[in-house]
């Protein structure tokens, strides 16, 4: 079954607002060398997708600046490839009225040029907030072999309210036929199928659905253009039973991180045989550990200096720990540095953050410190 | 299709490499890794990206079927290019002759049509043996100044190591008078480091007449050097200051990796200015487990430190197990070194498995004790493999 791919990049932007001031969902530095979109493409390249597009909203320069051609996930094609789509404001007499998208549905309207001069049979969507390595061609299989014109991939998850509209429940049957699409709501509690925003669905049928939300004016593509077709149509519901993240905000971003210190996350996520999980390769010298260097129980990249102690954390390319510091359960993204006798614990450091000596800064696991890109403290 | 280029270079990787003995029983010379992600052809190939050279001919001969799948179509160094970019070029067969490459010059003078269809005016000749970072452009910018026909690289070296090089003597103007291939008793500290930029014409010229010379080695430093002197031709040294390693041998290949050690390291491959490239492999950051110790050591992606490692220099996807002691070696990617094992004073290559409770190698000294395991050797729980000892043993002098 031929497959297209359509990410979203901005789509979930609101939910860690602190990183992404400057940049997209998408483009979230996470687990030591990778990016959030790492892990949707690499999926899809991994299942022999080789036609992508990436809708873009704003501050997407770090997203462009990533991707660069998309050789590094073999996706720089002479037909086919990645597309970056961005944002065009449209003219006033259209759909979507003379204004950038403000939700799915409309974001899909936008790319819609994308996806007519899509020939494959289905386009997989997914957004860039979930972090797993998921076999894509299992659910291709399964969306064939139950003849389906949308297949949701779910995931068990245990809900603790959240903001309106947040997650879409799933309810399926015991053959997967989905029953209902509802949107959560704060008080949504408990455990749920919801649905992971990976979708497949095939590519007539999409287009079909976009030109009825317009006629109808539909805002929501889950609960109001999908479960407006339902009746007529064939949804089924995938169960992803793999390690699986959501990024819904700041203090899950920094649990995520951590879980990749489990030796079973991270075999499942980085060396699960034949799905690698793809980066833009930086050219950065290999990790160079100083005599007195204590490092515990931690993850960490390429191009380092590391003098002093790390313990329970993850470092980016590039980051410095000059002597004397502690770096504890933390997460240093890219270039950053710190000064000497510098103790952190639960700090979050963005990009090219300089924390100067003797500094002593500390958060807490529900409640990282964050320190914000290039800042020096 | 062809673009004027001013200068070409070519690199001769050919080389078998053949005191490197259980390294280069697969892959040539100048595919060998160093320096923990890297392999020693990546150093001529970033100097020539990061000196504007993009036309780089590299001429294999010895096992190429590595160094070819690993230059590919050169995107790691930026040399994909539409004009120029990087070419393998293999021995072939002509019209009138069909021959394996009988010597350095001879590998030229087979391959001047590639640098004739750049119609370039210099010639830049590299071999892939040795580890060092270097501007070509300012070496061309002098050989220009000079208006030279040739000039060569040198390096000042220690008086009592001299006689091991070929050996310039130089006037004022840096003008070389003299030229002696490893001489007994050397009168100049100034060794050539087989690097040499040719104005392309005289190149041609004494290539042909070295092709006509049935009792030529063929060879750039035996041969096409020393006639072009003796015809006196303006020749001249350019004086490179800076860390250049020949890596032709296990204990100098050894001592090489040892020099990117230390706090200010004699050799430093964290300069921004100045990135060597090389192409990668996807692999996850590297993790250190709860019982992890590292001390004054390289280490990769994808590698797993589970035990210690101390003064060594690890390539990706190297396992440490639990236990395990790694000291003064060099570990090539994917190996595993098992439980408890001990390895000091070693340098094993490319997916080696070592297992429980090993004993491997001796402690640093004497250069004949360093332990050479070659690629995919396999070592079971509990052996004991001595200092100096080589798997598979190649040398014929040893017994």
């Amino acid at each position: 079954m031929t497959a297209a791919g359509l990410i979203f990049s901005n789509i979930h932007d609101i939910s860690i607002p602190e990183m992404t001031a400057e940049r997209t969902m998408a483009s979230i530095p996470f687990g030591g060398r990778y990016r959030l979109v790492d892990f949707t493409l690499s999926n899809m390249v991994n299942s022999g997708i080789d036609k992508v597009g990436i809708i873009t909203h704003n501050n997407y320069r770090s997203l462009m600046d990533h991707i660069g051609n998309g050789k590094d996930w073999d996706l720089a094609r002479r037909s086919g490839g990645i597309r970056i789509l961005p944002p065009y404001v449209s003219s006033s007499d259209s759909p979507i009225g003379g204004k950038l998208y403000t939700n799915r549905l409309e974001a899909m309207l936008g790319a819609i040029d994308f996806i007519n001069h899509c020939d494959e049979e289905v386009v997989v969507l997914s957004d860039c907030d979930d972090i797993c390595n998921i076999d894509l061609n299992a659910v291709l299989d399964y969306h064939e072999a139950k003849g389906a014109d949308v297949t949701f991939v779910t995931k068990k998850m245990n809900l603790e309210g959240g903001k309106a509209g947040q997650y879409a429940i799933i309810n399926a049957d015991a053959e997967g036929n989905v029953t209902e699409i509802v949107d959560s709501s704060p008080m949504t509690k408990g455990e749920f199928n919801v649905c992971t925003n990976i979708v497949v669905i095939n590519t007539g049928f999409l287009v079909s659905t976009l030109h009825t939300s317009v006629s109808y004016g539909y805002k929501d593509f889950y609960t109001q253009a999908l479960a407006a077709a339902m009746a007529s149509s064939k949804f089924v519901a995938y169960d992803f039973d793999g390690y699986y993240a959501e990024i819904g905000s700041l203090p899950k971003y920094f649990a995520a991180n951590m879980e990749i210190l489990r030796a079973d996350v991270r075999n499942e996520l980085f060396n699960t045989k034949d799905r690698p999980v793809y980066t833009k390769v930086r050219n950065t010298a290999p990790t160079k550990y100083a005599e007195g260097a204590v490092v515990k129980n931690s993850v960490i990249a390429d191009g380092c200096v590391i003098e002093g102690t790390v313990i329970n954390s993850v470092l980016f390319r590039g980051v410095r720990v000059r002597k004397g510091t502690v770096v504890k359960n933390s997460v240093m993204m890219q270039d950053s540095c710190t000064g000497e006798n510098v103790q952190l614990n639960c700090v979050i450091t963005d990009k090219n953050v300089t924390i100067r000596d003797d500094v002593n800064l500390s958060g807490h696991e529900t409640q990282p410190f964050y320190v914000a890109k290039g800042k020096m403290i | 299709m062809f673009k004027k280029k001013e200068c070409v270079a070519m690199l001769l990787a050919g080389g078998q490499g053949s005191r490197l003995y259980a390294l280069t029983q697969k892959v040539a010379k100048p595919a060998v890794p160093f320096g923990g992600k890297y392999r020693i052809i990546d150093f001529p190939l970033s100097n020539c990206t990061n000196s504007g050279i993009d036309t780089v001919g590299v001429l294999t001969q010895y096992q190429p079927m590595l160094l070819n799948e690993y230059i590919g179509n050169g995107l790691p160094w930026d040399l994909d290019r539409t004009y120029g970019g990087v070419k393998i070029l293999p021995p072939y067969q002509g019209t009138h002759s069909a021959d394996w490459y009988k010597g350095t010059a001879n590998a030229i003078y087979q391959n001047m049509q590639f640098i004739d269809r750049y119609d370039a005016e210099y010639v830049l000749i590299l071999s892939g043996d040795h580890i060092y970072k270097m501007d070509y452009a300012k070496m061309l910018k002098f050989h220009k100044a000079n208006n030279a026909d040739c000039t060569i690289a040198v390096l000042d070296v220690p008086i009592e190591e001299a006689s091991r090089f070929g050996i310039l003597s130089v006037d004022d103007e840096q003008k070389i008078f003299k030229f002696s291939e490893k001489p007994k008793n050397p009168d100049s500290t100034k060794a050539s480091m087989g690097i040499y930029i040719f104005t392309k014409s005289k190149l041609a010229e004494y290539l042909n007449a070295d092709a006509a010379d049935p009792e030529s080695s063929n060879d750039f430093g035996k041969n096409i050097i020393p006639n072009m002197l003796k015809a006196g031709e303006r020749m001249y040294a350019y004086e490179f200051e800076g860390y250049w390693k020949d890596v032709g041998t296990i204990s100098s290949l050894w001592e090489a990796n040892m020099d990117l050690l230390g706090e200010n390291p004699i050799f430093s491959l964290a300069d921004e200015k100045w990135r060597i490239y090389t192409r990668h492999q996807v692999l996850p950051p590297q993790y250190v487990g709860c019982d992890g110790k590292i001390e004054n050591s390289i280490i990769s992606e994808g590698c797993e430190i589970y035990g210690t490692v101390k003064n060594s220099v690890l390539f990706p996807g190297v396992k440490v197990m639990p236990g395990a002691v790694v000291r003064d070696s060099v570990v090539m990617s994917g190996t595993v070194i098992g439980e408890g094992t001990e390895l000091s004073y070693a340098l094993i290559d490319t997916d080696v498995t070592i297992g429980a409770k090993c004993r491997v190698g001796g402690e640093v000294g004497n250069s004949e004790d360093i332990t050479v395991l070659g690629e995919g050797t396999v070592i079971a729980d509990g052996e004991k493999i001595d200092a100096g000892v080589m798997i598979p043993e190649l040398r014929k002098d040893k017994k």
